[in-house]
């Protein structure tokens, strides 16, 4: 019998938008109410799942080509980067710093660099959840 | 580096052109270089003995670890002169001998010539080290090249297990004897012999002297093969027989009586020093002696006649060491112990060699050592025969030789013994004259048989695997070098009193030595010994065949080699059953000693330390929720633990996820709640993938089996954790440092998110390296699956 997931697939279109969205919210504002790196990368793994669910890997390696290994290589480039750029202003590894900038359609805002170190961390979790499903996924 | 280190090293350092020197000249016998090296060594060592005559000892430093205390010190006085000439000049004359014994185009002369030489350069190190542990150092080079050498045929069996003996004996006793230095350097402050023996009256005192002394002597008797671990020795006799003639009659089993020799002046104080070596060393005497009397290959015996012999030397240098509380005595008898010791070690080292020499070119010529086999050889091996029955005589102490003299000698420090009055000695010292003189009696048995069984008697030719004939000429010259030695030895003993005796025993005992050596007439009582030995050893060996028997009476179960065996394998097969006995090999086995160990050093630090305080005080109070989601929880837990199938504890887990994540919801953690959430949520989804996957076989839905001990030891661990987590609680001695955090996130990291700014900015390292962790394991997983594909298809 011939299934059709047409409910379903149209359904986790819209909502893994939707997830996404939320994924990125929670990443930008970790650093003044609960959320970050961490949870959104979950989250936005958990965007691609559902997309894994309603269509099939190839489909879906169709739509977002991606290779998640190297997406954990660049979070780590990212954190490690991050942490080392300290070094350059004579600061100890690890030093993060913040000013505030007038950024153009968003107006003042906090700049912080410990953003771009959770960036790090959002990018490795997407990274290693996605590459443990895919590889189980993709066994016999 | 002076030239004294260099004539050390350089045994050494030929060792290291050996193989070279081998391939090079492979028409050459490698022999001859070694031969030109040892002469050489001879004479530059001959050379010292106007110095030590005179008593002037020279010694040389050089600085190997200084800030340890520990340099290549080395010191030349008379004891140390007569020991490294006994080493060169056998060495040149076995060197020699195997020249003719082993054949250049059959054996493999630079494996030879090389353990040799490095036996020869330890040996040389070990008497004339100054310091403890360069002598240690030299010591189990010793072990190590006699280990190479007696398996030198490694292809047999009985050299591999002879081999292995003496290593596991020897080397046991070195590093009892390592303990020993260390011992006594801790206690004189000092790795330097001569410092220690200039504080020897202050040592005796120290708690630790007598451990060190014990230690030092284990390493003594072990490496000279006193009873009982002289059951190395014969089986050692599997080396070639040059190495036997070098190694286990004149040299290496006479390290550990230099150690005794050279210690002496350090220990001789004390009771059970005197005590010990005396008695072992006569107890060696009777042991050796009574049993060289059963053996039957020439080898055999001559093993036992060495055990036997280096006995005597022991017990002579044991009560040697009474001189010292007999300071003021006219005739001082005690150190004509000493004399007697120090010349039998010469004696028996010229008629010993020249016996295994003797041996040797039997063995050679007619292709066995078997006294049963052997017999009326002495019209065919004239020169041998006369060899043999000089050593033989020599040995048992007959007139015209160097043994007659150093006999009677023994026989009376012997006899002196009854004399003493101090350590006891008065109750058991007439022990010792008698064991002295029935082990000479058996000694004079051994020593005909190996002359009367050998050359005469009934020529056998048909058990024979060769048709013998006299040895060549080189083969022949070391022995009869060593044997016109016996007899000089025997009559000009004065020749070596006091160029080499006098000084050796002034380095025994410093500032002792006024006796005449030269004083070798009368009629005592030694003499009447001797005759009554002489006698009585006669009617033995012509009644042999009539008490022979008593040997099966003594059951082959209770010697020390069954001994030695059923130790070596019960303790494999102990260790064996006991790595068997908690190494199941099973996870649950290993997770039950984790876990005892945690509950009983936890518990009882816990008890011990006073620690176990539990204080209500600083509780929060417990409200609705908390008590309905602990109830949630401990239900779901205790669910599992009956659920019949794995799909329900795989769903009640996830309930107690979940309600974890509410908990951490009650307890104000958004971050947790929202992590814990997610997380369970994939750990659950990977759960029912394993579930979906499990083999048929295994899907078998039953409950787990109920195991008392699994439940005691779940129970415990939980206790424990419980009343630590309680204690712990209780005992808060100071604030958190959260309050900072609090206060600073928004003012030094302008963050309000008090978590994630601590993730990220202020313990932000731990974030680095927990995402490395996350990326480890996730290529992890993908290396684990899909190697196992690629090898499941390379097998497919």
């Amino acid at each position: 019998m011939k299934t059709n997931d047409i409910i379903l697939q149209t359904v986790a279109k819209l909502a893994s938008l939707v997830i996404l969205l939320f994924s990125i919210y929670i990443f930008f504002g970790g650093h003044y109410s609960p959320g970050g790196g961490f949870v959104g990368g979950l989250l936005a793994s958990g965007a691609i799942v559902l997309l894994l669910l309603a269509y099939d890997l190839k489909t879906v390696a169709a739509i977002l080509p991606i290779d998640y290994k190297l997406l954990i290589a660049a979070g780590l480039l990212i954190a490690v980067l991050t942490g080392a750029g300290a070094l350059l202003f004579d600061a100890p590894f690890m030093t993060h710093t913040f000013s505030y900038f007038d950024v153009p359609l968003l107006g003042h805002t906090a700049l912080h660099t410990a953003v771009l170190f959770d960036l790090g961390v959002y990018l490795v979790v997407v990274g290693v959840t996605m590459t443990i499903i895919q590889t189980i996924g993709e066994s016999e | 580096m002076s030239l004294l280190h260099w004539a050390i090293l350089s045994p050494f350092i030929a060792a290291l052109f050996i193989p070279m020197l081998y391939k090079r000249f492979r028409k050459i016998h490698t022999g001859w270089f070694v031969l030109v090296l040892s002469i050489l060594l001879f004479i530059y060592f001959f050379m010292f003995l106007s110095q030590t005559r005179d008593g002037r000892n020279v010694s040389e430093s050089l600085a190997w670890m200084p800030s340890l205390d520990i340099n290549f010190e080395v010191y030349i006085d008379g004891l140390g002169l007569l020991f490294s000439l006994l080493i060169t000049g056998i060495g040149a004359l076995v060197v020699l001998y195997s020249i003719f014994y082993l054949n250049k185009d059959k054996e493999k002369l630079n494996n030879f010539y090389v353990y040799l030489l490095l036996f020869m350069g330890s040996m040389l190190g070990i008497v004339l080290s100054d310091n403890l542990i360069v002598l240690y150092m030299f010591w189990e080079f010793t072990s190590f090249s006699s280990f190479l050498l007696i398996g030198y045929w490694y292809q047999r069996e009985r050299s591999r297990y002879g081999a292995q003996k003496s290593m596991l004996i020897t080397v046991f006793g070195g590093l009892s004897m390592l303990g020993g230095f260390v011992l006594l350097s801790y206690i004189g402050d000092t790795f330097s012999i001569r410092e220690l023996v200039s504080q020897n009256g202050e040592l005796i005192t120290h708690p630790l002297f007598t451990p060190a002394l014990l230690l030092v002597l284990l390493g003594a008797f072990t490496k000279s093969a006193q009873f009982p671990f002289h059951i190395w020795l014969p089986d050692a006799m599997e080396a070639p027989t040059p190495v036997s003639a070098y190694l286990h009659s004149a040299t290496m089993v006479k390290a550990g009586i230099y150690l005794v020799a050279r210690l002496s002046p350090v220990f001789a104080e004390s009771a059970l020093w005197l005590w010990l070596i005396a008695s072992v060393g006569i107890v060696t005497l009777f042991w050796g002696s009574f049993s060289a009397v059963k053996q039957t290959d020439l080898k055999g015996i001559l093993a036992f006649s060495t055990i036997s012999q280096l006995g005597m030397i022991m017990s002579l240098l044991g009560l040697g060491a009474a001189a010292i509380h007999y300071e003021s005595m006219d005739e001082d008898i005690y150190v004509a112990a000493t004399v007697a010791a120090v010349f039998h070690l010469i004696n028996h080292a010229t008629f010993k060699g020249s016996l295994f020499m003797a041996a040797g070119i039997i063995d050679h010529e007619t292709g066995t050592r078997d006294i049963h086999k052997l017999g009326g050889l002495m019209n065919l091996m004239p020169i041998t025969f006369t060899i043999t029955i000089i050593g033989a005589f020599s040995m048992a102490g007959l007139p015209p030789f160097n043994g007659f003299l150093s006999k009677e000698m023994f026989l009376a420090s012997m006899v002196s013994v009854t004399e003493m009055d101090l350590f006891n000695m008065e109750n058991w010292g007439v022990l010792f004259p008698v064991l002295a003189w029935v082990g000479s009696i058996f000694t004079f048995v051994y020593s005909m048989i190996i002359v009367f069984k050998t050359f005469t008697g009934k020529y056998q030719p048909e058990k024979l695997k060769k048709k013998p004939h006299e040895a060549p000429i080189g083969m022949l010259i070391p022995p009869v070098i060593l044997a016109s030695l016996v007899i000089i030895f025997g009559l000009f003993p004065n020749l070596l009193s006091s160029t080499i005796i006098e000084p050796a025993v002034a380095a025994i005992q410093p500032g002792a030595v006024h006796v005449d050596i030269a004083h070798w007439h009368g009629f005592r009582v030694e003499l009447g010994m001797t005759i009554g030995v002489i006698i009585l050893g006669v009617l033995f060996y012509l009644t042999l065949a009539k008490w022979q028997n008593i040997y099966q009476l003594f059951p082959a179960k209770l010697s020390f080699n069954r001994l030695y065996d059923a130790l070596l394998t019960g303790m494999e097969r102990i260790s064996l059953a006991v790595t068997r006995l908690f190494m199941s090999g099973f996870i649950r086995t290993y997770l039950v000693y984790i876990f005892l160990f945690f509950i009983i050093s936890l518990g009882y630090t816990l008890f011990r330390k006073n620690a176990l305080t539990i204080d209500m005080k600083n509780t929060a109070p417990i409200g609705i929720y908390e008590l309905v989601l602990a109830g949630i929880i401990t239900i779901a837990a205790i669910a599992i633990l009956f659920a019949k199938s794995r799909l329900t504890s795989i769903i009640l887990l996830g309930a107690v996820g979940y309600t974890v994540s509410i908990f951490f919801v009650l307890f104000r953690a958004p971050d947790l709640a929202l992590t814990q959430l997610v997380i369970e949520t994939i750990s659950v989804a990977l759960f029912l993938l394993c579930f979906y996957h499990l083999p048929k076989i295994s899907r078998k839905e039953e409950r787990l089996a109920f195991k008392l001990n699994n439940a005691l030891i779940s129970i415990g661990v939980g206790v424990i954790v419980a009343l630590i987590a309680l204690s712990s609680h209780s005992s808060k001695y100071f604030d958190a440092i959260s309050k900072y955090y609090v206060e600073n996130a928004y003012k030094e990291a302008g963050g309000e998110n008090i978590v994630n700014v601590i993730l990220v900015d202020f313990r932000g390292l731990d974030t680095m390296f927990e995402i490395t962790v996350l990326g480890i394991a996730a290529i992890g997983i993908f290396a684990i699956i899909k190697l196992r594909l690629t090898r499941g298809k390379e097998e497919g």
